[in-house]
Parts: structure tokens; sequence; C-alpha cells
């Protein structure tokens, strides 16, 4: 049990999928200017990184079984953008609300790195099943942390008044930087949690 | 269409006037990830323009055959063929660098650069043309990291491709997340500057023009993705 808390809170909070691994800046930067855009792009991410990493958990397992653990990038990746167009159509077909909160970041994240790099990572780190779904599930929280929280910085940046050469994506920039430095304090927290 | 001038042009426009890193905003977390030694950051970028050349060559030789239906899906398949090939070359002659790159040589794959460029280029020219737009927004990315990593490293390592080089104590602050995000901005404060004072224009994230999603996201004629996210809140509370 410990190891499960231990594996979720290190993916939220100390090894924050964008703070501290830029990966998935490019939504980071783009899709956090207003709240509710921030929470639909995350539920998303959460949704597809945990169902990702059920179906290409496994199917490394079948590669490396028969010898073609190289063919792991071209597997997964294919793997993630049908199954995001599959979502797609299931979500537009069957459950019509959810696809109208959700629908419209699905083709996002198909080439967002963070779904592809939570899967990979689960290998690299030889995670069991279980813990590479908790990991995921971290990974997809702590994407949507530094996401709300962000917005709320960008929403106070928009009122302050910036030098004419900052202005637009350079301060974008030093705020989240900011926004990583404050992370960095949880350094050390997790270990120290369930020494 | 290729004449010798316009060949230059293509090659310089992604080292200067369209650099992908600092003009573009285009794959922001291999530069912000690889930066913190620039041993790593022009192995990173060697990495992603020899892909860079080699998919946009493929690419457009193929581009009458690929269906224009699926041709995203086939760009990933070229894309990933090579980054895998790039990824075996590396761990077997440069393993140390394999290490330091660690999971963001695979998810060269998911850079927007490459697929961007194999979109909006190597997908409508000819094979030379695509060629030497790759090799030059390859080398530009290069570019933009060496100048990233040469900052961060020299400031939080005191060092330059492992050479000592500063006497003052480092301020490891630089290697660490947040120093990227610093550096990357300030950089591209300046590069706005100068960008400025040759009549260019400032650094935008591209939006939807960027996304290499964009020919098969129908998000596009509403606006973009935030535009039509707002506009399908409103929808929802009309409805209510």
């Amino acid at each position: 049990m410990k190891i499960f808390f231990s594996i979720l809170l290190t993916a939220i909070l100390t090894n924050n999928y964008i703070l501290s691994k830029f990966l998935g800046i490019c939504p980071f930067l783009g899709v956090s200017k207003k709240l509710n855009t921030a929470v639909g792009m995350s539920a998303a991410v959460i949704f597809v990184m945990l169902l990702s990493s059920a179906v290409t958990y496994p199917l490394n397992t079948f590669l490396d079984k028969h010898g073609l653990g190289y063919l792991q990038t071209i597997v997964f990746i294919l793997v993630i953008a049908a199954l995001v167009q599959l979502v797609e159509i299931v979500l537009k077909k069957y459950i019509p609300a959810l696809y109208a909160s959700l629908g419209i970041y699905l083709p996002l994240i198909t080439t967002n790195c963070a779904v592809l790099g939570v899967t990979i990572l689960n290998i690299d780190n030889g995670y069991s099943f279980s813990h590479a779904m908790i990991n995921s599930l971290g990974a997809g929280l702590g994407f949507m942390v530094a996401m709300v929280m962000f917005a709320g910085v960008r929403s106070r940046l928009e009122s302050c008044q910036v030098p004419k050469f900052l202005q637009g994506l350079p301060i974008t920039l030093v705020a989240a930087s900011l926004t990583s430095l404050s992370f960095l304090g949880f350094t050390g927290l997790v270990e120290n949690m369930f020494a | 269409m290729a004449n010798k001038k316009s060949l230059r042009e293509e090659f310089t426009k992604g080292i200067v006037k369209e650099n992908p890193v600092l003009r573009l905003v285009l794959g922001t977390c291999p530069t912000l990830a690889t930066t913190t030694s620039m041993e790593s950051a022009i192995g990173m970028g060697v990495s992603a323009a020899i892909v860079l050349v080699c998919s946009n060559i493929v690419i457009s030789a193929l581009r009458k055959v690929i269906p224009q239906k699926v041709r995203i899906p086939c760009y990933i398949v070229v894309i990933a063929s090579f980054v895998t090939i790039v990824q075996l070359l590396v761990k077997a002659f440069v393993p140390t660098l394999d290490q330091q790159l660690g999971v963001y040589l695979p998810l060269i794959v998911v850079n927007c650069i490459i697929l961007g460029r194999a979109e909006a280029f190597a997908g409508k020219n000819g094979v030379l043309a695509s060629a030497v737009d790759g090799l030059g927004m390859g080398i530009g990315f290069t570019c933009a990291l060496i100048v990233m990593s040469a900052i961060r490293e020299l400031l939080g390592a005191g060092s330059l491709l492992g050479h000592e080089l500063l006497p003052i104590p480092p301020m490891t602050i630089f290697i660490l997340a947040p120093g990227g995000f610093f550096v990357f901005g300030i950089v591209m404060a300046l590069a706005n500057k100068l960008a400025e004072a040759g009549g260019g224009k400032k650094a935008e994230l591209g939006g939807c023009k960027a996304c290499p999603m964009a020919s098969s996201c129908e998000k596009l004629a509403n606006g973009g993705c935030e535009k039509s996210a707002e506009s399908d809140e409103k929808d929802k509370e009309a409805v209510k």
C-alpha cells in the first residue's frame, strides 16, 4: 500500500510531468489561459493516459516475448493515435455529454509527449501493471495540478504591466519558471514521508 | 521549382527567420529537457535533425502515393521508423548519450517540428527542396539548443562541454527545471528584440497553424481550440 502512495505522490509532486520532466509543455503553454479549458484538457489527458497505459503495458510484454522490443516506439505511438480516434468516435456516438466536455481536446492529445512519455517511462522504470496504472494516474493528476495552478497564475499575469520585450511568451515562461520553483520545495518530501 | 536561389532560401529560413524553437515555438519539450548540458543538447539536436531530414525525404518521395485522408498516420509511421533507427544506433555507438537523453530520444516521434514540417512542407514539395528544408530546420533546432545549453551549463555547472571554465561557484538552479523555463523565456525575449530590430514579428504560439493536427481538426473553422472551447461552453449554458 505504501508503495502505491509513494508512486502516486512522486508523480504528482516531486516528479511532476510538466514542471520537472518537461513533458506536455505545448498544451501547458497553449491551453492554460482559461481555467475551464485547462480543467477540460487535463481531464482528457488523465483519461487517455490511463487508457493507453492499460493497453500498451500488456502489448509491450507481448513484444518482448517475441523479441520485437525494438518496435516499441512505433507500436506505442500508433496504438495511442488509434485509441484516441476510437475513444472520440465512441464518445461522440454513445456519451455525447462527455464528448461535449472532453471531446474537443482529444485530437490534440495524440501528439502530446506526456502521454507517450508516461507509457514509455512505465516500461523503463520496470513497474508492474498496477504500479504502472498508479503512475499514469499520478502523472495525469500532476498534469492537472500544474495546468490549473498555471491558469491561475496567468489570469493574474494578464492584468500586470509587463516590459514590452517580455510581453507574451517570454513572461509566460518566466512565470512557469517560478511555478516550477515552487514545486522544487517538494523534493525529498515523499522519501521522508514513507521512510 | 527548385532553382538554386530558392534552395538557399529554404535552407537559411529554418536557421534564422523561421527558427523552429525561437520563432515558431515548436519542440519546446526537448528544448527545455535536454539543454542541461551542451553535450546532450548537441546529441538531441543532431538526432532530431537526422530524423527530420530522412523523414522529409521519404515523405516527399511518397507524397503522391499516400492517400490524403490517412496521411497523418502514414507520416507518424515513417517518423517513428527513423526514430527507432536513430535510437538503436545511439544505443549501440554512444551509450552515454542514450543514458543522458533517456526517454526524450524515443519522444522525438512526437516532436512537433518533425510532424509539422512533414505536413507543412514535405507533403507538398519535391524531394530535394524537402531535404534542404529539413536540414535547415534541423540546424536551426540544434543552434537554439546549443545557445540554451551554453547559458545553462555555464551558469549552472560552471563548465562548457564538461570543461571547467568559471571560477565562481555554480548556480545549480540553472540546471534544474525552473532555470530551464527562465533561460528559455529570456532567450526568447532577446530573439524577439532582435527580430523587432530586423523588422520581423514577435514569436507567438502558432496555435492551430503550428499544430500538426490542424488539417484534420474541425475546430480550425470555429477559430481554434481555445475559442471553440469557449463557444462550446456558451452552447451548453444556452441549452441549460
